[in-house]
């Protein structure tokens, strides 16, 4: 039973392998990569408690500037476009952010929502700028220099997203334990508290707000470039719900269950979509059910559980905080 | 977790299981195809997939593409561009397809491209009509079986010009996306050609799938302009017609609705009559020159008993791709002194390719595009059906109208030769 | 502008309001009481269409009375939204009441992507019309402009009815001040004795009732397809929002707002019409964040 605890590693190791012998998966393993480095974004902010329903506008918004670039210099290197994918979300973020961070909870969701529909409508409508719900093509940029085939590229931009979500994870996992994310977290169990302890949770959140927006942007470049076309629909609110579905799915607020529950969402909703086309929609809708009634720790909540049975005894087996 | 991991792995290798080396004669011959299952579209991919049941039952019964039995797999492009790039390559790559038919959205037109060239895939794009796709880039696996937007647009312009010359002002009413966009840029560009001075009174965009036109009617009612174009279909141009009709605006303007074809049996018995219609082609179920050949009777026979309705201008299209593909393969087959041809070999017949799906010869240019004629007629009112049919048709001969090979669609249409208004046309009346 | 213009973009924009007063004010309704943004709203709003298109046209095809075709949208959305409302709030809603707001809000998105197939496997693809009841009511001349009765007369008719009756019912009728009386304030409504669950099923039902009446009416005038749902949804999420969560007059007069934004658009800037309703909604919110109308000490989420 002791094979349980090395799952996590297993399925990493799965995930990386896996193109090498199925080579056509690794376009939706990427996709799934770039959505969880997205999601990754919402666990940070309900480690705060607030649920943004408009996150996909920061994917939108860097995977549009990925297109711009591309559009404007004739051709660009994946570097500079993750990069520049992330500070233009990023300071999107920030702007945004001033004003979100005022409300909580259900205005808080709202008030993302609304910017976010704002920003779709204005990409859908600015036909002769975006190119409207047909969205813009995206080039194959160079790969930190090296021009690549079409296979090589594909296969490097998914090892990148592997190490680029490591590391988002690995960031994410430190912020969270820093003193500014238990700031995070006592916004949730107690604000006022926080604020008596002279810090301003309005900053704290915006410090979340950006980081979280900086990430959604870094998935969205990604997508970008894997799928060689941007549209709107990066930016709409079932997209946001997704994220958000994707975040309950792996196990709400934990930093590897984003990439667990995108990986199993873009699975079953590639299968889903392939074998059972009249229902897909109807399949991802009873997996999320199933998720909220039975099991609403989410897949990280089920694999605690399945470690609690194989060993029992052993402490420190509830790493992550229950909720 | 672990167990969903595993799945595509199993799914792959029995998938892969089926796949045939090139040059042998295979077992069968597999197509992808993708097209609208789902959303506003599926008016459209719904219709072409149950033709290609139909006209695949045929073929094999007749014994196949070079005695190779043809199978096909539908791809449901409303589950998203990422789904439609996803299932193309695991159908390229896993399944081993032979040939890809791709695709109803020209958005995802312009996707595919480019990758069938990267896997090497004949692609036939047996639908979408962006012209931008052989004027912007050049192709060696990919080709189009049917005309594009420019053809589609000028004949219904010339039509137009033919049949009410002295209308003084325009409006137009299309869907927000590149198709209503491009579509009045191409009509707009030509009519400033050939009948300049003519005021464009209102230029409306609503959004794609917009359920209520009332507030964009209410302000045509106001501005009467002579003549209202919209290239919009499905649903919307459904709600369109239906709401103009009920506040008397189609009383008032000349409607010109170059996709109506595709909507005449869901509108039934409302749709006024002297409307101008077309359906992207000669697709019309009733086609004055083939209403009463056997086999094209017995289609659409065939196609009303199992679907209740009549066949639309996708069920042309899907014929004349397979029809392209038959004849490709029989025509590489014929190259290779009768030997079962060779990936290369099919891609290379295509080209200069003339076939026949269920309307006139269709002939593959050079530059990969389909040279298709184009029949536009108006509304009349036939009892024998409950809805409208086309009256007065004219069929355009598409060398006439289709942009030249290696021009751009804007530039060839703003120099348009005045004598493009006197080509000869056939003309045709509905028959009772 | 020219004053006819000003006219004929009013009453377009009263036409719509009507249209998208009904479904939010159920959507409203429901977060006021229940504090669930129920996203299957959308939903209940599609299938409330199909089903009055169906019956609809049964009425029609029957050789019945044509006039029949009116009291058959309301059975439809009657049937549907009691069945659908009644579904959800006891098979999947009275489980997780318990937890947390976003799992709620998560369960009505499973139930609206649900709902989106079953639209797809009862009514397929093809888009369904019914349109008897708009034909019926004709047409009425405004400066010279027809404009259908069934739009500018019976509609907004329609949806000020709810509102008063509505108003109504929460302050004058017994179930009506026990939902008032959890709106305001549940803890205290649920120490003086008032079932709670009991009100959140009626309030659910009275909510969906809404949502498919809303759909049922838009059914006579437009093509009914797949996706309706979507976009109705947000729309009505804008409305809410600007109005206030809970606000059932503050929904009428933000309803009036954004489709009188919407119709002035057409006529004068038509590139904006898609975004007017989501910047009135953002404008609103970065002034006032609890909505034009609610009162601020009532955000005690």
């Amino acid at each position: 039973m002791r094979f349980v605890r090395f799952l996590p590693a297993v399925l990493v190791l799965a995930v990386a392998l896996l193109p090498l012998a199925v080579p056509w998966l690794k376009i939706i393993l990427t996709v799934a990569l770039a959505k969880g480095l997205a999601v990754l974004g919402v666990v940070v902010l309900l480690r705060a408690g607030q649920v943004s329903f408009g996150h996909a506008m920061f994917f939108a918004a860097s995977a549009y500037s990925a297109a711009f670039l591309m559009q404007g210099f004739g051709g660009m290197d994946l570097a500079v476009l993750l990069l520049a994918g992330m500070l233009c979300s990023g300071a999107m973020g920030a702007v945004i952010g001033l004003f979100v961070v005022r409300y909580r909870y259900i205005f808080f969701g709202m008030l993302n929502l609304a910017f976010s529909m704002v920003l779709y409508a204005l990409l859908e409508k600015m036909f002769h700028v975006t190119g409207g719900s047909d969205g813009m093509a995206v080039g194959r940029p160079t790969y930190f220099g090296f021009e690549l085939e079409r296979t090589a590229f594909e296969t490097a931009l998914f090892y990148s997203s592997l190490v680029l979500a490591g590391a988002a994870c690995w960031c994410v996992h430190r912020f969270l334990r820093s003193p500014l994310g238990e700031a995070l977290s006592a916004i949730r169990t107690n604000e006022t508290r926080l604020e008596y302890l002279g810090i301003s949770a309005r900053r704290v959140l915006l410090i979340a707000y950006v980081l979280s927006a900086a990430l959604a942007g870094l998935g969205g470049a990604v997508i970008a470039v894997n799928q060689g076309v941007v549209t709107p629909d990066l930016g709409y609110w079932i997209r946001s719900g997704e994220f958000v579905f994707i975040a309950i799915l792996g196990g709400a607020g934990n930093v590897l269950g984003a990439f667990a529950g995108a990986l199993v969402y873009e699975l079953v909703r590639f299968y889903a979509a392939a074998m059972a086309a009249d229902v897909w929609q109807m399949i991802l809708g009873f997996v999320l059910l199933g998720i909220i009634l039975f099991a609403s720790r989410g897949f990280v909540g089920l694999y605690q559980d399945l470690v609690a049975v194989a060993a029992p005894d052993r402490p420190g087996r509830e790493r992550e905080p229950k909720r | 977790m672990h167990r969903c991991l595993k799945l595509p792995v199993a799914l792959a290798l029995i998938l892969s299981a089926g796949t045939a080396a090139a040059a042998d004669k295979p077992e069968t011959l597999t197509i992808g195809i993708t097209g609208f299952l789902s959303g506003p579209a599926s008016v459209f991919g719904e219709p072409a997939r149950a033709a290609s049941e139909i006209l695949l039952d045929d073929l094999n019964r007749a014994g196949g593409i070079g005695g190779v039995p043809v199978t096909a797999i539908w791809v449901d492009e409303g589950a998203g561009g990422e789904h439609v790039l996803s299932e193309y390559r695991r159908l390229v790559q896993d399944v081993g397809v032979d040939a890809m038919f791709a695709s109803i959205s020209s958005g995802n037109c312009k996707k595919v491209a480019p990758l069938a060239e990267d896997l090497r895939i004949l692609n036939i794009m047996w639908d979408c009509g962006t012209q931008k796709i052989f004027e912007e880039n050049s192709y060696r696996y990919v080709f189009r079986t049917q005309a594009n937007a420019t053809p589609e647009m000028l004949s219904t312009l010339l039509y137009l010009l033919k049949t009410r010359p002295d209308f003084e002002t325009i409006a137009v009413v299309n869907q927000d996306y590149a198709w209503g966009r491009d579509s009045w840029h191409i009509f707009s560009t030509a009519l400033r050609r050939l009948k300049p001075g003519v005021r464009v009174v209102a230029e409306l965009f609503p959004k794609f799938g917009a359920p209520d036109f009332s507030t964009e009617i209410s302000r045509l009612l106001a501005l009467r302009p002579d003549v209202i174009l919209s290239t919009s279909w499905g649903g919307d141009l459904d709600n369109f017609v239906r709401q103009s009709v009920q506040r008397g605006l189609t009383e008032r303007s000349t409607f010109v609705l170059p996709l109506m074809e595709s909507s005449l049996q869901r509108i039934g018995p409302d749709m006024p009559e002297g409307v101008i219609v077309g359906g992207r082609g000669d697709h019309y179920f009733l086609h004055p020159e083939f209403r009463d050949d056997d086999a094209f009777a017995a289609f659409v026979e065939r196609y009303h008993a199992a679907t209740g309705e009549y066949p639309i201008y996708p069920v042309f299209h899907i014929a004349q791709a397979l029809a392209a593909l038959q004849g490709a393969y029989e025509r590489a087959i014929a190259g290779n002194d009768g030997a079962w041809p060779d990936r290369e070999q099919v891609v290379d017949a295509m080209e200069g390719l003339e076939f026949r799906g269920l309307g006139r010869t269709v002939r593959i240019r050079d530059d990969h595009q389909g040279v298709e004629d184009q029949m536009i007629g108006v509304t009349r009112r036939d009892p024998a059906y409950g809805f409208a049919v086309m009256d007065h048709m004219m069929i355009f001969p598409g060398a006439e109208i289709t942009t030249p090979a290696g021009m751009d669609s804007t530039a060839w249409l703003e120099n348009l030769p005045e004598s493009i208004l006197e080509i000869p046309v056939e003309t045709y009346r509905h028959a009772e | 502008m020219d004053p006819i213009l000003l006219v004929l973009a009013t009453l377009d924009g009263i036409a719509y309001a009507a249209l998208v007063f009904l479904v939010a004010v159920g959507l409203t309704l429901i977060f006021g009481v229940m504090r669930i943004l129920n996203v299957a709203h959308g939903g209940f709003y599609a299938i409330g269409a199909y089903a009055a298109a169906s019956l609809v046209l049964s009425v029609s095809g029957a050789d019945l009375n044509p006039w029949l075709t009116f009291p058959a949208l309301l059975v439809a959305a009657g049937a549907v939204g009691a069945v659908l409302g009644l579904v959800i709030e006891r098979g999947l809603l009275r489980h997780i009441y318990a937890k947390e707001e976003v799992l709620q809000l998560l369960v009505t998105f499973a139930a609206f992507m649900i709902l989106e197939d079953v639209q797809r496997l009862v009514w397929g693809v093809q888009p369904y019309a019914a349109t008897d009841p708009v034909r019926l009511l004709g047409t009425v001349e405004v400066m010279g402009i027809p404009y259908n009765a069934y739009q500018i007369i019976l509609l907004p008719a329609i949806a000020l009815l709810v509102l008063v009756g509505l108003r109504w019912f929460l302050r004058h009728t017994l179930s009506g001040k026990v939902i008032t009386a959890v709106t305001e304030d549940r803890e205290t409504a649920i120490t003086v004795g008032i079932d709670a669950r009991r009100v959140f099923t009626i309030t659910f039902v009275i909510g969906a009732v809404l949502a498919s009446l809303g759909g049922a009416l838009a059914s006579p005038t437009t093509a009914i397809q797949l996706g309706l749902g979507a976009e109705m949804i947000v729309l009505s999420f804008a409305v809410v929002a600007t109005a206030g969560l809970g606000q059932v007059e503050g929904a009428a007069l933000a309803a009036l707002l954004i489709g009188l934004g919407r119709s002035f658009a057409v006529y004068l800037v038509p590139e904006l019409d898609v975004l007017i309703p989501y910047m009135i909604m953002v404008l609103v919110l970065l002034v006032r964040p609890q909505g034009l109308f609610a009162v601020a000490e009532k955000r005690r989420i």
